[in-house]
């Protein structure tokens, strides 16, 4: 488990986007995933509040949804988003990490199906979620 | 008495594009991505200008889904606040240059957003323009795409509903 989440680390550091906003992988196997993601000032979206802009929000579910699939039993070679859904609820709380959460719940040959939470450090109200089809490469 | 001739429309020009400033320089997250955006008549293009850490897959390469839904995220927000405030900034009731320090101005907020992913984003600069389906006084819907080199063949698409800014309930 320790190797997977090694390799599973420098995957998500060889990716620059992912790099530039500082996400860690912090859990990955068995189709599952947790990205986190410290609050920075880069990322505001609303000068006024200090609240993370929705679209850092976006890319660590996107992240976190597609290490998911590449995590799952089937072992994809690779995977792309199909489409991705992805609900507001409310803002997260300025200065706090953010974490996601991805499960791939279901997958054919072609297709996986995932869905994801996005928390602030009140775990039980999420800040967003997000459910998605993404592609599934051969073996 | 003849009515007060209008003011020159360089004038007016000029507020538009300070407002757009002000909101492009004053949000952190717009900045960190590089959008601009680029205002024709009453047509706005949002610019994704091109940048290595904007790369989500280094062996292809291609832009970042995640990048990719937020260009058209700022790009739909962007587009439907310059609707709404269109007015009040071109009449120069809101000063253009100081959005976010009038209290009275507010963003819509994004309920819900669904990207389509049509073919990878090339390691090139983007384009994206929004459509406002609906405008109503609690919600809004809206349609935006995003190219690169050729307009009729888009990367990706999405739509999103908004919750526009409500009124502050009158204070006892």
């Amino acid at each position: 488990m320790a190797g997977i989440l090694k390799i599973a680390r420098q995957f998500i550091e060889a990716i620059p986007h992912a790099n530039a906003l500082g996400l860690e992988l912090t859990k990955i196997g068995n189709g599952e995933a947790e990205i986190t993601m410290s609050y920075n000032e880069a990322l505001i979206g609303d000068p006024r509040t200090g609240v993370i802009h929705g679209g850092a929000i976006s890319t660590m579910l996107d992240t976190c949804c597609g290490a998911a699939v590449m995590s799952h039993p089937f072992a994809p070679s690779s995977t792309a988003t199909i489409d991705l859904r992805i609900d507001y609820m409310r803002a997260a709380t300025p200065g706090q990490t953010i974490t996601t959460r991805a499960t791939c719940y279901h997958i054919t040959r072609n297709v996986a199906f995932v869905r994801a939470t996005a928390s602030d450090e009140d775990q039980e109200n999420p800040v967003a979620t997000a459910s998605g089809a993404f592609t599934v490469e051969g073996k | 008495m003849a009515r007060s001739r209008p003011e020159p429309m360089q004038v007016v020009k000029q507020r538009r594009d300070a407002a757009l400033n002000a909101i492009v320089e004053g949000v952190p997250y717009i900045r960190f991505l590089n959008i601009s955006f680029d205002r024709r008549g009453d047509e706005l293009t949002g610019v994704l200008n091109f940048d290595e850490k904007l790369i989500g897959n280094p062996l292809l390469p291609a832009l970042h889904g995640g990048v990719t839904a937020a260009f058209l995220e700022v790009t739909a927000v962007i587009t439907l606040s310059w609707e709404y405030f269109f007015p009040r900034i071109e009449s120069g009731e809101l000063d253009a240059s100081d959005i976010f320090g009038d209290e009275t101005v507010r963003f819509p907020k994004t309920v819900d957003f669904t990207v389509d992913y049509l073919r990878s984003g090339l390691p090139r600069d983007a384009y994206a323009r929004a459509f406002v389906s609906r405008l109503g006084r609690r919600y809004a819907s809206v349609r935006v795409e995003t190219w690169q080199d050729n307009h009729a063949r888009p990367f990706a698409q999405a739509t999103g509903h908004f919750l526009m800014p409500q009124p502050k309930p009158e204070k006892e």
